[in-house]
């Protein structure tokens, strides 16, 4: 396969990858998408996940993102993140804490929130966000198969 | 006229100015060094949110369902204006000429008759509005930027701008900054953030031209993501830009201080030799003229 798709991650503070990839798969908000070199214009939002690039038919880097957009035209794929880290980074211990701290807070906020207070709502909705981001996290690590 | 005396006092008090005025010199140069670092690394993002931006916003436009930071809320008699300046003095002209501007857009607007509310960045802005305009100042957020400036600083000032406009508490919001040119010259900039501008970028980028892109999910919930995300974007590279400009004219100041202080060394030194030679010779007179009388 010697054609390839342009792939750049970028975070609002710097580049964090740009290079030329056979293929990578990104966690859209309605579901993964794997984009290969010639892929239809296509803006998308990304939930949060893991982005896997290939290389061969083999995984070469996994990079969990926190949310962002893509922009993807039939040569270039961008990923607009807002917070990226390569899954061999992440620390399952700290990120067990976060998803336990996540849980607790979007219990409290649930309750909270049911009252009907605008603040309240508020919170609940970050504290979802967390949750998610958490528990995307976690499902990175387990599913890179690191224990 | 002074003593010797005190001519080394004055000297050495030049001299310890001169010495501090260099130091920061030096600092400004480095920290300037970093600010325009992070500037630059911080651009490509923009570009992109931006080219995204201009693609859907041309497919929103004039839809009677494009959100309101798109298109605004259909009045503008609340204007919101975000003040963005330093925490530290000695920058020179940096917070002067800034704040100078918003002086000018706040009574251009207060005459056109809009309610004006201000919402300060940076501990220099906040004391100057309350000292001019205390009735309008709403919301002052200090030591941004302290160790460089992150992008979840510009997130949560963003956030609590979005949150007041989503109250209704303003129609428009615009932010001033200095925007960095060089060392020597920063240019005050005033910059709608609110009611997103139309894209001053008009011809998209090449390989973009005439694509017509699907939107996942649909264009309006894209929207809703990117706009305020966005906003941030917009604030954070405000804040390298001042951050930059903030070093730049420090660094210009505190390098004139620094010439200055030489200058002002070199002519309290020529007066002190002067007066210590006038003093040797009057004493010479003082003592020949004494051996003389006997």
């Amino acid at each position: 396969m010697a054609e390839k798709v342009k792939f750049e991650l970028v975070s609002p503070e710097k580049i964090l990858l740009s290079e030329a990839v056979e293929m990578v798969v990104i966690p859209g908000a309605e579901g993964n998408f794997g984009v290969l070199p010639g892929h239809a214009p296509l803006i998308s939002s990304v939930r949060p996940g893991t982005i896997e690039v290939y290389e061969g038919n083999n995984v070469a880097e996994r990079i969990f993102i926190a949310g962002g957009f893509a922009e993807v035209t039939p040569e270039r794929c961008t990923v607009l993140a807002d917070e990226a880290v390569t899954v061999s980074s992440l620390d399952r211990g700290a990120v067990d804490i976060e998803l336990a701290e996540a849980t607790t807070r979007y219990g409290e906020s649930l309750a909270a929130a049911e009252k009907g207070n605008d603040a309240d709502k508020l919170r609940f909705k970050a504290a979802e966000r967390l949750l998610a981001v958490a528990t995307a996290k976690h499902q990175a690590i387990e599913a890179s198969g690191r224990h | 006229m002074a003593s010797l005396k005190d001519l080394r006092n004055r000297i050495r008090s030049v001299q310890s100015t001169r010495k501090i005025t260099s130091a920061m010199k030096v600092v400004a140069a480095s920290r300037l060094k970093k600010a325009q670092d992070a500037a630059e690394a911080s651009r490509p993002y923009a570009v992109r949110m931006e080219r995204m931006l201009a693609s859907l916003a041309q497919s929103m436009v004039g839809l009677p369902t494009a959100p309101p930071l798109l298109a605004g809320t259909g009045k503008s008699d609340t204007h919101l204006v975000i003040i963005a300046t330093s925490d530290r003095g000695l920058a020179g002209g940096f917070n002067a000429t800034i704040l100078r501007e918003a002086r000018r857009q706040i009574r251009a607007l207060i005459a056109e008759g809009k309610t004006v509310k201000i919402m300060t960045i940076g501990r220099k802005g906040r004391d100057a509005v309350k000292r001019e305009y205390p009735k309008l100042l709403i919301d002052s957020v200090t030591d941004v930027g302290r160790r460089g400036v992150h992008f979840s600083e510009a997130k949560s000032v963003s956030e609590a701008v979005l949150t007041r406009f989503e109250a209704g508490e303003f129609d428009v919001a615009t932010i001033i900054f200095a925007k960095f040119k060089s060392a020597i010259a920063q240019i005050v900039t005033v910059q709608q953030l609110i009611p997103f501008g139309a894209p001053t970028t008009a011809a998209p980028a090449d390989d973009v031209a005439g694509a017509i892109y699907e939107f996942e999910p649909s264009e309006e919930e894209i929207l809703t993501e990117l706009l305020p995300n966005n906003v941030g974007v917009q604030i954070f590279t405000a804040l390298l830009e001042n951050a930059a400009s903030e070093h730049g004219s420090r660094m210009t100041a505190m390098d004139n201080a620094t010439r200055n202080a030489g200058d002002m060394i070199k002519g309290l030194t020529l007066v002190y030799n002067r007066t210590r030679q006038a003093t040797i010779t009057k004493e010479l007179i003082e003592i020949i003229s004494g051996a003389e009388a006997l």
